[in-house]
């Protein structure tokens, strides 16, 4: 944190804190790293779907939005920015993994700690209740695996809308899409993902006609 | 009424308001769409009930311990300084009052001697500095003035102040440029007054978007504590006295800033 003399200690604002990195202040980028790195791993773990990669991410983020920090100019606020970044390249991230998982043959699915997914925890268990699905272990392996399996457009577009709130037209602009195409886009991930989760019983209702009389 | 589907109840979840009383009067009376927005309700529970695992306290200070030596030595360059938002700003207005100046000048004045021409030249330059620095300080004592007025509702944790933020970071690039002229022209009074105003101007320029009721009453206690409003007030008193009264040319080698600070 910065401060000026004579002064209790304030935070430095986002933009003094560009313009004195641009003025050759290494360490008033800390300000903005410090300040946004938790922000950025919640949005790259939920894209990127493991720790690893979701490090990785937030890493690159910051190395990019320093290179390129005179282009940024203060047009808008830092934190939108570098976010965008980070979403990006967790799209690059996603495609490069999916890439590398391809050419390998052992289509083995791994836990987070490196150990096999028990395929017992896949099967449905016709007696869980909300709450306990919406807590299980489960259904959480089942959810991340659904994940796993969305395009990177798709998991982009359901975690940006559902649990970072963007609106569509900011989630167009990362797709470099139109608003209708990202709506779609969402709708389609929303409906794969509950498709994955009929095996429980909470969830399996869903494939009712649609757009049928009542 | 057909059934809603799944993207217009997703929509309807949203908030979307097109047909939105439609939606909602359809689902009063369906029972099927009810459970079926229900249903949707829990998938999203379940989707969000996934944790993102804590990735330690000090997992900014691994970022940059990460990057720091990744990151180039960003050598400043000059034309950066004048490319900065707040920079065009203040140069922009300082251009536009001088060529308000010189309009004013070209269109007023009768063919001069040339005496007279060195003494509206220094007339010129005076009321240029007047006119400027005079909207200045209008523009520092209103900022001020807010945020010594302003108190925080009862139980709010943090305060917004991101617009004084940026009119005092706009106001501190005029404000050096008006000191250190002020200096030059042995202007104490000016000179020294804005000397104190920049200090304030930097630390509400400095603050964060958002502060605590502390840290809002402390930059409070310093602007009454140097009692910097009244002072800007004598000031500007002083440069309206001098901008309305056709004060007859000082002698040669008095400036009229020389004149008040001997008074």
């Amino acid at each position: 944190m910065l401060s000026t003399a004579g002064t209790e200690s304030l935070a430095v604002s986002d933009s003094l804190a560009v313009e004195r990195t641009l003025a050759g202040d290494r360490d008033a980028y800390r300000v903005l790293v410090d300040r946004y790195s938790l922000y950025l791993y919640r949005l790259a773990y939920r894209m990127t779907g493991n720790s690893h990669d979701a490090e990785e991410v937030v890493q690159e983020a910051f190395l990019r939005a320093y290179q390129k920090l005179s282009q940024f100019a203060g047009n808008s606020n830092f934190g939108t920015w570098v976010y965008r970044i980070a979403a990006n390249y967790s799209i690059d991230r996603i495609r490069q993994r999916n890439v590398e998982e391809a050419r390998q043959a052992a289509p083995t699915r791994l836990n987070e700690d490196g150990s096999e997914l028990d395929p017992v925890v896949l099967v449905k268990d016709p007696s869980a209740s909300p709450e306990r699905l919406a807590s299980s272990s489960e259904l959480a392996a089942k959810m991340k695996e659904a994940l796993d399996d969305l395009t990177p457009a798709e998991r982009t577009a359901i975690v940006m809308r559902h649990w970072e709130g963007c609106a569509i037209e900011e989630i167009a602009a990362v797709l470099k899409s139109n608003s209708n195409a990202t709506k779609n886009t969402v709708f389609r991930a929303v409906a794969k993902l509950r498709k994955a989760l009929e095996p429980f019983s909470e969830f399996r209702d869903t494939a009712r006609a649609m757009g049928t009389e009542s | 009424m057909n059934h809603m589907t799944e993207e217009q109840l997703i929509a309807y979840r949203d908030g979307e308001t097109r047909g939105r009383e439609n939606f909602a009067n359809h689902l009063n009376d369906c029972m099927e769409c009810q459970h079926e927005l229900a249903r949707l309700n829990t998938f999203f529970a379940a989707l969000d009930a996934l944790p993102v695992p804590d990735p330690g306290q000090n997992f900014a200070d691994r970022v940059w311990h990460s990057i720091s030596p990744r990151l180039e030595e960003k050598r400043a360059r000059w034309w950066n300084v004048f490319l900065q938002p707040q920079r065009i700003l203040a140069f922009a207005a300082m251009a536009a009052v001088i060529a308000l100046a010189f309009f004013v000048g070209r269109y007023t004045k009768t063919t001069p001697s040339p005496d007279q021409t060195a003494l509206d030249t220094g007339k010129t330059r005076e009321r240029i500095l007047v006119v400027a620095v005079g909207n200045h300080l209008g523009r520092s004592e209103m900022i001020l003035m807010e945020l010594a007025n302003a108190e925080p509702r009862k139980g709010q944790k943090l305060m917004n102040i991101s617009a004084e933020q940026k009119r005092a970071e706009d106001l501190l690039e005029e404000n050096r440029l008006y000191r250190q002229t002020a200096a030059r022209d042995g202007d104490k009074l000016m000179a020294s007054t804005l000397d104190e105003l920049e200090p304030i101007l930097l630390d509400i320029a400095n603050s964060p978007d958002e502060i605590t009721p502390a840290q809002f009453e402390a930059i409070q206690k310093r602007i009454a504590a140097k009692g910097i409003l009244l002072k800007i007030r004598v000031v500007d008193q002083d440069l309206r006295e001098r901008a309305g009264t056709a004060k007859p040319a000082p002698a040669q080698g008095d400036t009229p800033s020389k004149e008040r600070n001997k008074a």
